[in-house]
């Protein structure tokens, strides 16, 4: 790395026209490794790829892959990766919301509040393969819940149109690691609710409808809408859950993508291009979006 | 007031933990279930017999002990650096170590098999070694924004410039002061991170996989398209190793020092 005694003369003599045109690079050796890390493993290979969207089988810019996304498969799997991460990070917003909000502030013995919390932390964690197999033994056809419900309750949930594998089956998988997600982002949030506003709010003859429509939710809003397109991207490229719980056959984004990495199944390897192209676009807005909502919401957080 | 918000504070949280509860102990009763008639741990038994089930554990084992190790070379000095002299790039490393939160792993890993390739001048691919290696870094890169935003954190509870310049006064080069006083001091942060690491890697399904490497999560994938039994069983195995890493960091984070830059 650098050298030390260069820059402590450095520091002993900083009005020194020469060192400091010597220290410049110098500083910048020790952030070399890390950069170079970066641009080979990280950036080089995602522009390469984004180049390659644009480019046809001979090597000419072309916008023919970004066009041909619009055939009606691959618009379809579009569409139905957007929904189910839509719905799944709506409700699990939802949900996580309520799940902070009852756990912080709804009067439950403080002891469930680090229990949640800890649960949360590991439940996040809990993708991929082995949540696909939990729910399948939950709520697949010979799960323990299908068969409850069947033998205890008279509700056959198979014969009502429900299956693990489908749209709802999928939502209801994904909820498992993007409602605690919510927690563990919005619990400080909500914490940062003060006491004082409400004390302030019901000082001035607030009803509780009141104090939550005027204060709390214009409070929490941005760090909501935050967190809710970052669950959004947090489906979008969810690959093992889906692919281990409905196997190569549902026509989600991430899923036809592996399936082109795998076999070329477009049989043209551009179009896998602007596949993968479409996905950075899609989660690179989200997380756009992500950070000027957290910046917005930082302002109540002091 | 008080009373009715706290019978939905119980409603909300009941209904919330029935749903997460409830799959865990069907999962549980369901890998009992091997032995027909009763109750037994032969799933159990019989994933922790299989010979593949060893060697893609043990594989998966070594491919996160070495991404921890990456990760560690790589943040430490950077994020120290960073921290004692050029405070200025601070969003720019933070920017890029948000990076492999937006770019799916599958994205990331079809850049590598586009890029490293048998024919281009990093053949990674060429070798099953140069895969493994691609795999360590792949997976490095995954974990890059949890282990940078441990250490900075770390980072953040001591005092960088005055540990640095008594270390320089004693003589210490750039090596020693970021292996035996820097690193010792985030010691608590580091580990964190590495145990969060650890817990995305061993399972993890998409790299692995289209790598071709025989890892754990393509284990996973394999047994449960082919038995019945032994996928809940090796899901609460994975359920109780992402357990054991959080719990790991959270009773470490009680050893972890509170505030930085005290005088006394």
């Amino acid at each position: 790395m650098a050298d030390s005694t260069m820059s402590q003369t450095a520091r002993v003599s900083p009005g020194a026209p020469e060192i400091s045109r010597l220290r410049l690079p110098l500083h910048w050796l020790g952030v070399t490794p890390f950069f170079v890390f970066a641009l080979v493993f990280l950036i080089l290979p995602t522009v390469g790829l984004i180049a390659g969207a644009f480019k046809n089988a001979a090597g000419d810019y072309t916008f023919d892959n970004i066009i041909a996304l619009s055939q009606p498969k691959l618009a379809a799997a579009y569409w139905v990766s957007i929904q189910i991460s839509f719905v799944s990070a709506v409700l699990g917003a939802l949900i996580g919301l309520a799940m902070a909000v009852a756990v912080v502030r709804g009067g439950l013995p403080p002891w469930l509040r680090s229990a949640t919390l800890t649960f949360s932390g590991v439940a996040s964690n809990f993708a991929g393969v082995p949540l696909a197999f939990s729910f399948i033994a939950t709520l697949g056809r010979l799960g323990v819940a299908t068969i409850l419900l069947r033998d205890v309750f008279g509700i056959n949930i198979y014969s009502l149109g429900f299956s693990i594998f489908s749209f709802w089956g999928l939502i209801l998988t994904y909820l498992y690691f993007q409602i605690p997600l919510m927690i563990v982002i919005i619990t400080p949030a909500v914490d940062g609710l003060k006491k004082e506003w409400g004390e302030a709010a019901a000082t001035l003859g607030a009803t509780n409808w009141q104090y939550w429509r005027m204060v709390v939710i214009p409070v929490l809003w941005p760090s909501f809408l935050g967190t809710t397109v970052l669950l959004f991207a947090n489906a979008f490229g969810a690959v093992a859950t889906a692919y281990a719980l409905t196997g190569p056959s549902l026509n989600i984004v991430p899923i036809q993508l592996f399936a082109q990495i795998r076999g070329d199944v477009l049989y043209n390897p551009n179009l896998g291009y602007a596949l993968a192209f479409g996905m950075i676009v899609i989660t690179g807005l989200a997380n756009l979006f992500y950070i000027l909502f957290q910046r917005r919401a930082e302002r109540w957080l002091k | 007031m008080k009373q009715g918000s706290r019978f939905w504070a119980w409603l909300v949280f009941g209904v919330g933990t029935t749903y997460f509860v409830l799959p865990l102990l069907a999962t549980f009763e369901f890998s009992l279930r091997k032995r027909r008639g009763e109750y037994s741990f032969d799933a159990y038994r019989s994933v922790f017999g299989d010979p593949n089930f060893q060697t893609t554990f043990t594989y998966s084992v070594v491919v996160a002990i070495f991404t921890i190790l990456l990760g560690v070379l790589l943040v430490v000095p950077t994020a120290y650096w960073i921290r004692l002299r050029l405070p200025n790039l601070r969003p720019v490393i933070e920017f890029i170590t948000l990076l492999p939160l937006v770019i799916p792993a599958i994205v990331i890993v079809f850049g590598y098999i586009r890029m490293f390739g048998s024919n281009s001048t990093l053949p990674f691919l060429a070798t099953a070694r140069g895969t493994d290696a691609l795999l360590v870094i792949g997976y490095a890169v995954l974990a890059l924004p949890y282990m940078y935003r441990a250490v900075d954190t770390g980072l953040r509870t001591i005092d960088v410039r005055t540990l640095t310049e008594a270390a320089q006064i004693l003589g210490a080069g750039w090596t020693t002061i970021i292996a035996r006083i820097i690193l010792p001091n985030v010691l608590i942060a580091v580990l964190s991170g590495a145990f969060l690491s650890f817990a995305i890697v061993i399972g993890e399904f998409t790299m692995a996989s289209l790598l071709n490497r025989p890892a754990f999560g393509p284990y996973l994938q394999n047994i449960g398209a082919n038995s019945a039994y032994e996928p809940s069983a090796l899901a609460l195995i994975s359920f109780a190793i992402t357990w054991g890493c959080m719990s790991l960091i959270q009773i470490l984070s009680r050893f972890a020092p509170r505030s930085a830059n005290r005088p006394n």
